[in-house]
């Protein structure tokens, strides 16, 4: 057995109370003394809060005094805490890889009812880790250097606020979104609540910045196709959809839109929540930026007939039209990227008995968004399928939240737009407005004051969950209406309330292709389907995967409001990692003892990232540091064993597994 | 809380099961079980490892002949792996390592390999409490085998010289 | 693949029609399916709530014989009548999901001699048709399609309550499809899966009668001149009884109440006694005029 010890070992054993959360139900004393009693252990020491200052100032001191080289401290997960009393051991001189952890939080107190299981599983784990850390030898993090440069996916308000924080700060930043405007689903609300402010108001000028922003280089109509690289330096593919317009000699000044051979609109016009029809050649929207006008290639007669007259081509001052654009490639390196890649709607369909795609009275809340908007379809006339105006409406809160059979979560924001919605109808048609809502959650700045006043402006209130929306007149008052079927749960009675338009405030879901886009960017996604966030509490704009941070819905549902604020903290951790100037690496690399390769190449293949080659002269494996991740693959796979990996050495590993597997 | 605890003594057959996570998913896992405060059986000893594919099938064996009752590997579901594709490197061998756990006689409930992503900390309570179930009712693992020293395969195992040691 | 068929005592008695135009459709469509031998009583609702461990272990008897003349594997066990469907069904959940119940009924299948493995898949012959018989293959077995007139489809409470597993539970859709692949025109109208008074018609007629009438009205007032069942007890309920809501409430329907599987027969050119119409009251035959004749007159009010 080649076991090098390089020197005696000297532990030192630091158990946690972590207040009670460790200490109510593993006997820490007890615990403390079995490790003292192990062999190599020559201090085993208990505190209360052991991630404290004075926590860690025990552990420095002890180190020098008792001459230690081994650290053992059972604790939280080291997912939690290692960084912490790694540094701390390096400030004693220590190497900060001479210490291993023992969660006994994590996993045995808060997990184990049984106060004296639990303190046995902390004893076998502490067994475990104080066997395991003989076996430590020093090791270096590397340092590599950040680009500067920081990648921002998806142009909504997050986005949009992420990039400018980062633009001011003087950092070169790519916004990339994937329709042809940015401005998301912010740009489609007429008002926002509490203050009523105008939503075009207030983001249009933040939109135009972007586009005039000499440190923004903005991407629309584009995706993100490849993400590689790490932390500081990741390397972008990103692919740039033909608009078969070019961007850079359009004004917007929309002749092409009137010239085009369909003289109406036709397709569904996306932004207005198909209430309107749109051309095949069109601008998103009044105030989108870029204001450029796109083809859509779905509808185009040229595209997909190769047969028009083009006439927007001959009605284009600039020549701007071009129908031999392709799909074209950018590379780009980046030191940190922020998603910002926002939410949909709930689809209504899915609860059939709201009616939802039946009755042709019942709308989505985004709906009703665009037939509020003076910019919108009906020009702000609210208006039901037919023109008439509504004189009685009913908005239903919670349609997919709240519900196990679709989205148990709350969507934070429908409360707040529903009384926004009801207290616009109201104001704009004079309609008796009903609310039917589960619990009333008007929880920030202004929001309940807000609440009061729609309260007072009339708004009915109805507390229950609606069973169904019907056409099913059983009273001559219903007649051509919709009955709106709910317990009023304050009252305790089944009530019947005939209206003429209903509006479902539908969830915030993620994107439907969250998934993909988590697996992309190789971070991970919370039960819900949403971004995960490293830590719920303390790090909720990272993501396990250093230098990618998330801000907006994409991560949870949220408004406006805390959709910048987090796009302006994660801007600032993005800051940080790129400001700093360098990353360190773990030097959890593979590597080959080539007296024991027999260079039979069955590593070669299965490393993922090509980190292995052979070296012809010598015959042997060779493992490029620079590019190995450290997952250990190759490891387990070497019939010679003659591939091993820092930090997770085979010997390491049995030690733990003899450690766990003690009576003890 | 009183510092002398007498440890209970075993009226029932208690497994040891050894599992090995790997970091990123379902370790984290492991970690939000905890965070939620889901209480499971405290047979479950857990090695991290930074990916499933790391897994070497002698780990497994080295565990169930040292006294473990079950194994159980924790990996990333296929295609979210932090590593692209370790957990199929996973999967591929652990498929070899049944064919081979059957033979020897070893049941097949008591060597699972279970894909849990970041979110599923009520999937580590369930499996935990499935598989220390299952165990009970299997009973302890019996192998004849001779013990080897200190129960390892071979040595190998520091780096001939630490590649990136630096002495503190 | 081959079903086993499950009919129940309704099927044999009330709901002959419904047994001979499924029987009928199926052979048409080339389904192979065989009764299965020594059935009994499913329970239905009455001894359900009596005593809930004997229903299923009732229930759960006709689950064994399946299994055991089924052969391996899956076991499809086609049961048209809804009551026998939700019993079935829910016998089935019901012994895997409460160990207690499992166990009691285990113990008194085992006096019989049986066991339940749970391979068997109670289906609806809705489900059946949707699923694996599909749209395409009926619109090819339709000569004489229905056009020109209108039904409306009433699924009855039970097949997709509790257990939405073919149709969505709110709004089942599956018998609309159908006939329309069988030319018809379906109404929309909101009380498909509400309650048809049921046993209620029996022992309280008033309250029974009174929801009969309340699907019979809106269906009416729909503009559906047909309306198609999949249950024997909503049939009877809401045909037999026409008369008397005309006296109860004042107000005449005379709206022919037909299985959905009737209908289906006559699209595809069966004949009229083969599809059990001359056993309605009132034939759907005077407002489908492709009806084939043989069933002219018989019958009709």
């Amino acid at each position: 057995m080649i076991r090098q010890i390089h020197e005696p070992s000297r532990i030192g054993v630091y158990v946690c109370h972590c207040g009670m959360n460790i200490a109510a139900k593993v006997d820490v004393e007890d615990v403390r003394a079995f490790a003292r009693s192990l062999p190599n252990v020559v201090v085993a020491k208990t505190y209360k809060f052991m991630c404290s200052d004075p926590g860690q100032e025990m552990i420095r001191k002890d180190i020098q005094e008792h001459d230690l080289n081994r650290v053992v401290v059972a604790s939280c997960s080291p997912l939690l805490h290692e960084h912490t009393f790694r540094r701390a051991c390096a400030a004693a001189g220590m190497n900060p890889f001479h210490l291993q952890m023992a969660n006994i939080r994590e996993q045995v107190s808060w997990v184990t009812p049984d106060c004296a299981l639990a303190t046995r599983k902390a004893r076998a784990l502490i067994h475990a880790a104080v066997r395991r850390v003989a076996d430590h030898y020093p090791l270096a993090k590397e340092r590599v250097n950040v680009h500067p440069a920081i990648l921002v996916v998806g142009g909504g308000i997050a986005g949009i606020h992420a990039a400018l924080v980062l633009a001011n700060a003087g950092k070169k930043v790519y916004l990339v979104e994937r329709e042809p405007s940015i401005g998301g689903h912010m740009a489609q609300l007429d008002k926002t609540f509490p203050t009523l402010d105008c939503s075009a108001c207030i983001l249009t000028p933040r939109m135009s910045q972007i586009r005039t922003h000499p440190n923004i280089t903005l991407w629309t109509y584009a995706e993100i196709e490849e993400v590689a690289g790490f932390a500081g330096n990741f390397k972008v593919k990103v692919r740039h959809k033909p608009r078969y317009v070019k961007e850079e000699l359009c004004v917007g000044c929309g002749e092409c839109v009137s010239a085009c051979v369909f003289k109406e609109g036709r397709v569904r016009d996306e932004f207005n929540q198909g209430l309107s029809k749109r051309k095949p050649i069109y601008m998103p929207f009044p105030q989108a930026t870029p204001n450029v006008a796109v083809i859509d290639p779905q509808s185009c007669l040229k595209i997909m007939r190769g047969k028009c007259a083009m006439k927007c081509v001959e009605a284009c001052p600039r020549a701007a039209i071009d129908f031999e654009q392709r799909e074209e490639h950018t590379d780009i390196e980046v030191g940190a990227i922020i998603l910002a890649t926002g939410y949909r709607t709930f689809d209504a369909r899915k609860i059939p008995e709201y009616g939802y795609g039946r009755f042709p009275n019942v709308y989505t809340m985004l709906e009703v968004e665009r037939l509020v908007n003076a910019a919108g379809p009906t020009g702000g006339d609210i208006t039901l399928r037919d023109g008439a105006r509504p004189q009685t409406v009913g908005i239903i809160h919670c349609v997919g939240s709240r519900d196990r059979r679709h989205h148990p979560y709350c969507s934070n924001v429908c409360c707040m737009a529903s009384l926004k919605m009801a207290h616009l109808v109201k104001e704009r048609t004079g309609a008796e407005v009903f609310n039917f809502y589960i619990d009333m959650r008007a929880t920030f700045k202004g929001y309940e004051e807000f609440y009061d006043q729609v309260l007072r402006e009339g708004v009915q209130f109805i507390r229950g969950r609606v069973a169904e929306v019907t056409d099913w007149a059983i009273r001559p008052a219903e007649k051509g209406k919709l009955v709106i079927r709910v317990e009023d749960t304050l009252v305790g009675v089944v009530r019947r309330i005939p209206v003429d338009m209903v509006v479902l405030a539908t969830a915030m879901e993620p994107q439907e292709d969250a998934a993909a886009v988590q697996r992309k960017f190789n971070i991970s996604c919370s039960q819900d389907g949403f971004f995960l966030e490293r830590h719920p509490k303390l790090g909720p704009v990272s993501t396990f995967s250093d230098g990618i941070f998330l801000a907006g819905v994409c991560q949870g549902p949220k408004d406006i409001p805390a959709s910048v604020a987090q796009a302006g903290a994660a801007a600032a951790e993005a800051l940080c990692l790129v400001d700093k100037g360098f990353v360190e690496i773990e030097p959890n690399t593979a590597f080959i003892d080539e007296a024991a390769c027999s260079g039979c190449r069955t590593c070669i293949p299965l490393c993922p990232f090509q980190a292995i080659t052979r070296d012809a002269v010598k015959g042997v494996a060779v493992i490029n540091q620079a590019l190995c991740k450290g997952c250990g693959t190759c490891v387990a796979a070497c019939p010679s064993g003659a591939a091993g990996q820092n930090m997770f050495t085979d010997a390491q590993i049995y030690d733990e597994i003899e450690g766990v597997l003690a009576d003890v | 809380m009183s510092s002398n605890v007498t440890l209970p003594v075993a009226k029932e057959f208690e497994p040891r099961i050894v599992a090995f996570f790997c970091n990123w998913c379902t370790y984290t896992a492991g970690d939000l079980a905890g965070a939620a405060r889901l209480a499971y059986a405290p047979n479950m000893r857990v090695i991290r490892l930074m990916c499933s594919g790391r897994v070497d099938p002698e780990f497994v064996l080295a565990a169930l002949r040292q006294g473990a009752d079950g194994v159980l590997i924790g990996g990333c579901h296929p295609g979210d792996c932090h590593y692209r594709e370790g957990n199929y490197k996973c999967l591929r061998r652990f498929q070899l390592l049944c064919k081979f756990l059957r033979q020897m006689g070893v049941e097949e409930q008591r060597v699972r390999l279970e894909w849990i992503a970041a979110s599923e900390g009520d999937k580590v309570q369930k499996i935990a409490n499935e598989m220390t179930a299952q165990l009970k009712l299997l009973g302890p693992l019996r192998l004849q085998i001779t013990p080897r020293v200190n129960g390892r395969p071979r040595a190998a195992e520091c780096p001939p010289a630490p590649t990136k040691g630096v002495a503190p | 693949m081959k079903y086993l068929y499950y009919p129940g005592c309704s099927l044999k008695g009330s709901g002959r029609p419904y047994e001979e135009s499924l029987l009928s459709i199926l052979d048409r469509l080339g389904v192979a399916v065989v009764e299965l031998a020594h059935w009994n009583c499913c329970g239905a609702t009455a001894y359900m709530s009596v005593d809930e461990v004997q229903a299923f272990a009732l229930a759960a008897r006709n689950l064994c014989l399946a299994e055991e003349c089924g052969g391996p594997g899956d076991v499809h066990l086609l049961a048209p009548c809804n009551a026998c469907y939700l019993v079935l069904s829910k016998a089935q959940v019901y012994i895997r999901q409460y160990a207690r119940i499992g166990q009691v009924v285990a113990e008194a299948l085992r006096a019989a001699g049986l066991e339940y493995h749970g391979r068997i898949k109670v289906r609806h012959p809705l489900d059946v048709l949707w699923n694996d018989v599909g749209v395409e293959r009926i619109k090819k077995a339709v000569t004489q399609p229905l056009q020109g007139r209108k039904i409306a489809c009433y699924y009855g409470c039970q097949v997709v309550r509790p257990y939405a597993t073919f149709d969505n539970q709110h709004n089942p859709m599956v018998m609309d499809h159908l006939l329309r692949a069988a030319g018809a025109q379906t109404v929309d109208w909101p009380l498909k899966e509400r309650c048809c008074g049921g046993t209620l018609t029996g022992t309280m007629e008033e309250a029974g009668l009174r929801l009969s009438y309340i699907l019979l009205k809106e269906a009416r007032a729909r503009g559906a001149q047909v309306m198609a069942t999949a249950c024997p007890l909503c049939q009877f309920n809401l045909e037999c009884y026409q008369d008397r809501m005309q006296s109860r409430f004042g107000d005449g329907i005379k709206m022919p109440v037909a299985y959905f599987t009737q209908l289906l027969g006559m699209a595809m050119g069966i004949p009229a006694s083969k599809l059990g119409l001359d056993r309605l009251l009132a034939p759907p035959k005077p407002v489908i005029p492709t009806a084939t004749p043989d069933a002219a007159g018989k019958g009709a009010i």
